[in-house]
């Protein structure tokens, strides 16, 4: 079966629909995407960061790597373009498009832990992507110690001229996606970030969409 | 060939060295060893303890694991370490950040600029394409190889192999996001970190991932550790920042609740 999704915008997708889920605001997910097939993650209310880490689904301990993603391609933002290397060095996804300008992988998850110090005790009982990934992750045989630097979908982390860092100001807008394809067979796992401190969600945690397709 | 000395080895008995750190005992000194290119090495110290890393010949490259002693699942985590400082350029005065929300270690004195927290270290696949080999038991080791072998003697694995920080390398991100290594080291940098928990560091000196010279450069480090006192609650370095006197907080409970546990042992 052919779809042509035409809630999708301009950039029509082709090809099989292998699942197509809405991610509820604060929730975790993942899948595995084999070798070939495009994950879309679709920005439904903008400002809405995505936290994702990916592992072969043949060999977890191989897994994504931010710092070899880097080196490969001597930058530090994702754009279109941008192989998504293993900690082997291996290209494990690639992002073919995009309507978000960039993506981030330099600021991790947010945790309960890591909130108390960014933001205080107070916020010690809020949910967070850390706790969603943990669950994800026990779901496949996985740990906290799989538990890596991760890519941000739709964040924006400018490193500035000496070096200071900050979650500013979202780049992206309602319905702005990303195309990602699977190099290797890839478990992809989320955390739809519940971040209510900055700005990252814009303050307001939105539901997100995942679409898998296999290009015709 | 018992008695046989080598440029580069550990110091035997380590209270043995001839040029202890100044104002340090030789008697304080836990080890201290000169580290090969291409070579690891690991300690397990306890809070307080005192590590120097010199750059000896101005061309090593240290990557930097800390794993907690005994609960191995909580490590430096780098993401934590730049986000929650504002800073993605760490250095004097920086805390490394566990991803428990606590301070693993802290940076007392680094040369300035010359903590690397993009690159991570170097892979097989890129140093055989780099130097024609890459394996640990070849003539040009890669880091994360290093890193799987030290961590898997400790009962650890490949899964533990978490992003690394670089010490005596400075990397610059440009305007664009572009990476550039822009320092080559300088001979005698010295850089003092203190254990902030009971921890297990894992260092190798390979050379960094951003180096594109294809002669496998790097020289010995040096790694001196001796006892020190845990950092009191009046230290400057806890009350710099609130993130820090927060990391400092959630630190001093967490190691209040193990001494009742009998440490982490």
């Amino acid at each position: 079966m052919t779809t042509v999704d035409r809630e999708l915008g301009t950039q029509a997708m082709t090809g099989t629909i292998v699942r197509d889920d809405i991610i509820r605001a604060r929730a975790p997910w993942s899948a595995v995407v084999a070798a070939g097939e495009v994950l879309r993650l679709i920005d439904l209310g903008g400002n809405q960061a995505i936290d994702c880490l990916l592992y072969s689904a043949d060999d977890p301990v191989e897994r994504y790597s931010a710092p070899d993603t880097f080196v490969a391609q001597g930058n530090v933002y994702l754009t279109a373009g941008t192989v998504l290397r293993t900690t082997e060095g291996r290209p494990l996804m690639t992002i073919l498009d995009s309507t978000c300008a960039r993506h981030d992988t330099l600021g991790g998850a947010c945790s309960k832990e890591s909130n108390t110090l960014r933001y205080g005790h107070h916020t010690y009982d809020q949910h967070a992507c850390v706790e969603n990934f943990v669950q994800e992750h026990l779901r496949h045989d996985l740990g906290k110690r799989d538990i890596t630097s991760n890519i941000n979908w739709f964040m924006n982390v400018p490193v500035e001229q000496d070096g200071t860092l900050g979650i500013v100001d979202g780049i992206s807008a309602p319905g702005l996606w990303v195309d990602v394809r699977a190099e290797l067979d890839t478990l992809v796992i989320i955390s739809n970030c519940p971040q209510i401190n900055n700005p990252c969600n814009g303050f307001d945690p939105t539901p997100v969409r995942a679409v898998v397709r296999r290009p015709s | 060939m018992a008695g046989t000395a080598v440029d580069t080895m550990p110091t035997m008995p380590p209270s043995a060295l001839t040029d202890p750190p100044n104002g340090v005992e030789a008697t304080d000194v836990l080890w201290d060893e000169t580290v090969a290119g291409g070579g690891y090495t690991q300690l397990a110290v306890a809070t307080g303890t005192r590590l120097r890393l010199v750059d000896v010949a101005g061309d090593s490259c240290a990557g930097l694991l800390v794993h907690r002693f005994g609960r191995t699942a909580e490590r430096l985590n780098v993401a934590d370490t730049v986000k929650v400082q504002w800073q993605a350029y760490p250095g004097t005065g920086s805390l490394l950040l566990s991803d428990m929300g606590r301070v693993i270690a802290s940076v007392r004195s680094a040369p300035t600029g010359c903590i690397d927290a993009f690159c991570g270290t170097s892979n097989l696949r890129g140093n055989e394409a780099r130097y024609g080999d890459g394996a640990a038991d070849g003539p040009s080791p890669n880091g994360r190889d290093l890193f799987a072998v030290a961590l898997g003697k400790r009962g650890m694995g490949r899964r533990d192999v978490a992003p690394n920080v670089n010490l005596f390398k400075q990397v610059r991100v440009a305007p664009d996001g572009a990476l550039e290594l822009t320092h080559r080291g300088v001979p005698g940098a010295e850089a003092l970190l203190v254990a902030e928990m009971d921890i297990i560091v894992t260092i190798v000196n390979v050379p960094h991932p951003l180096d594109e010279r294809t002669d496998y450069s790097v020289t010995p480090l040096r790694v001196t550790a001796w006892t020190g006192t845990p950092t009191p609650a009046d230290d400057p370095i806890r009350t710099a920042t609130p993130e820090a006197e927060r990391a400092f907080l959630n630190t001093a409970a967490e190691l209040a609740m193990n001494e009742l546990l009998g440490g982490t042992r």
